[in-house]
């Protein structure tokens, strides 16, 4: 059996009729078992559907005006993004066969375009980790090297779109939980602006950071899978009241028009000394070919770059241990037995349930608000978020966009770093700002080094994910690169 | 080396009564020592200035709320339109096995 590599590959099939059907979603699903077995599983997912939903002709690629894009396409979703019928644990025991009774708005606008969620995908518990390592299930391996990590949280995800069993996933990102492991395993992952994609139904984990985007082998899939996600939604306090609209890419023209007089920002902090020589000379190539296609690069400077991985490690935790009081074993969770008390039930489940970064994150969120703490730590990382906004705005006055490496090191080996949290956390250090300010940001392939993908990073301004989408698609075709799939490097 | 900021465990046990969570001894031990190799990481919390003057307002790129008022939703109808049974002012539910031994 194949694998599935893009959505215009499925979407060729789908036209074939219910019998194509049928056969894309056997293939899809002998593509994910077969990719759980042997002695080093990649383990993307943690639950699958046994058969795919029935055959929609009225939504297939030849039933006429009715038609959707992605009718008949299986996706993934990672296990923190509520879905009807399959398991939502977040990868923790202390959800471990909980069931959400309502889908997530990005999951619900996928099914009615057609396309079917195949199965969860694995995560860090409750998306905390850089690595899919902190799963209660087991960590999810690296398909391009099963010995490494697939990076994370969202590394279900990741791993799921560059093996080849799915065209497209969903993601979650509050510090760069997409666009770290897309690098890290040779796929495009878009993080859109805060507020263009509900988060009705993502389980929270710091609800200023969060944000639900997109996986796929390509920047026109991403921004396909994109465009039908957005929009606003009176579930999500913060989905934007005045949406600008569909994504698309341009694809008229030489790819290179895209980038001709465009102005590429290229922020000093991004390339200093923590950056592995290998993924700075990749991504000095890549900055050579933006040059060559007529685009001006035009050094720039972030300098909260230093401290938005501390502010990051403040707010995010703050928050967290607010959003995850509510996973006690009574309201949600798996209950522990032995309390004598409903304060022992609570702190029993609790203690039992959770997984050592999820505990630590809580203690140092929670210490972080105390009283003691409150205006040294948590003050201060807001007014410090302040000046990662600014060093964007500033940025984005002089130049249409930003690139970088999205991540300091190709993927690392599977447990060298989960002994150490904070060389752990420093794998986020190229892209928390992004989520700190709520911009736009995504990954490209952009080459590899030993053989592990290099992701490229663009950032834009708020809301413009088009012109971010377009650069990115034009910067694909300019590179001619694409990761290859598991097993036929 | 040791961490220079002091996470004692006493301030893990504190956090952890705060957090409702039950901590065996030697995970207080560990997450000490480890919370306090993060908060080693913080040193921009005395070294930072200011926080910047804003240079820009423009409320096009700027992430938003939508706005507070009240719109429509099946809870603002009365109780009894919600309830499968409703009488004298009271939800009906399914009399209680216990009652009738």
């Amino acid at each position: 059996m194949g694998a599935l590599r893009s959505l215009s590959a499925a979407r060729e099939m789908l036209s074939l009729g219910e019998d194509a059907y049928l056969e894309l979603a056997s293939l899809a699903l002998h593509r994910a078992h077969e990719l759980e077995g042997g002695e080093a599983p990649i383990h993307a997912f943690l639950s699958l559907v046994e058969e795919p939903p029935r055959f929609r002709a009225e939504l297939s690629p030849a039933g006429g005006a009715a038609a959707s894009r992605l009718a008949g396409v299986p996706i993934a979703v990672k296990d923190n993004i509520c879905t009807l019928g399959l398991p939502t644990t977040c990868g923790s025991r202390l959800l471990e066969g909980y069931v959400s009774p309502y889908a997530a708005t990005a999951v619900r606008r996928l099914e009615e375009s057609g396309a079917w969620v195949i199965g969860k995908t694995n995560l860090d518990e409750f998306g905390m980790g850089s690595s899919t390592e902190n799963s209660a299930f087991g960590p999810t391996r690296n398909p391009a090297d099963r010995k490494r990590v697939p990076g994370g949280s969202s590394g279900g995800s990741a791993a799921a779109v560059a093996a080849g069993v799915v065209p497209a996933a969903l993601g979650s990102s509050t510090g760069g939980s997409i666009r770290q492991p897309a690098a890290m395993c040779g796929v495009v992952g878009v993080k859109p602006t805060y507020g263009r994609v509900s988060r009705y139904g993502l389980v929270a984990f710091a609800s200023s950071l969060d944000h639900v985007g997109v996986f796929a082998r390509s920047v026109p899939d991403a921004a396909a899978i994109l465009g039908v996600v957005v929009g606003v939604d009176r579930r999500d306090a913060t989905s934007r009241p005045r949406d600008p609209g569909p994504v698309s890419t341009s694809t008229a023209g030489e790819p290179s028009e895209a980038l001709r007089g465009r102005s590429i920002g290229v922020p000093a902090e991004y390339f200093g000394d923590e950056l592995d020589d290998g993924v700075r000379q990749v991504a000095e190539r890549a900055l050579d070919t933006i040059g060559e296609a007529g685009a001006r690069l035009i050094p720039v400077s972030l300098p909260s770059t230093a401290t938005a991985l501390s502010c990051y490690y403040v707010v995010a935790p703050a928050e967290a241990s607010a959003n995850l009081a509510r996973f006690d074993g009574v309201r949600y969770g798996r209950r522990a037995t032995g309390g004598r008390t409903l304060s022992e039930t609570y702190l029993r489940s609790r203690g039992e349930g959770f997984g050592d970064e999820v505990k630590r994150r809580i203690l140092l969120g929670t210490h972080v608000l105390s009283a003691r703490q409150y205006e040294a730590y948590y003050l201060r990382a807001l007014e410090l978020r302040r000046h990662v906004h600014e060093d964007f705005r500033r940025a984005f006055r002089t130049v249409d966009a930003l690139f970088a490496p999205t991540t300091p090191t190709v993927a690392f080996r599977l447990g060298e770093k989960r002994a150490t949290p904070t060389e752990m956390y420093t794998a986020d250090i190229f892209t928390v700002a992004a989520n700190l300010a709520g911009i736009p940001a995504m990954t490209i392939p952009i080459g590899n080094q030993g053989g592990m993908p290099v992701g490229g990073q663009l950032m834009c301004a708020a809301w413009e994910e088009e012109k971010m989408l377009g650069i990115a698609a034009a910067l694909e075709t300019c590179l001619e690169y694409v990761h290859p799939l598991a097993g036929e490097a | 080396m040791a961490p220079r900021h002091r996470f004692s465990a006493a301030d893990v046990r504190r956090a952890a009564a705060l957090a409702s969570l039950a901590l065996s001894s030697e995970e207080v031990e560990r997450f000490a020592d480890e919370l306090a190799r993060v908060l080693d990481g913080f040193e921009w919390v005395e070294s930072s200035g200011p926080p910047p003057e804003v240079v820009s307002r423009d409320r096009h790129l700027e992430p938003g709320l939508r706005s507070d008022a009240p719109d429509s939703d099946t809870l603002h109808k009365p109780p009894s339109e919600l309830a499968p049974d409703w009488r004298d002012g009271f939800f009906v539910v399914p009399r209680l096995p216990a009652l009738d031994r």
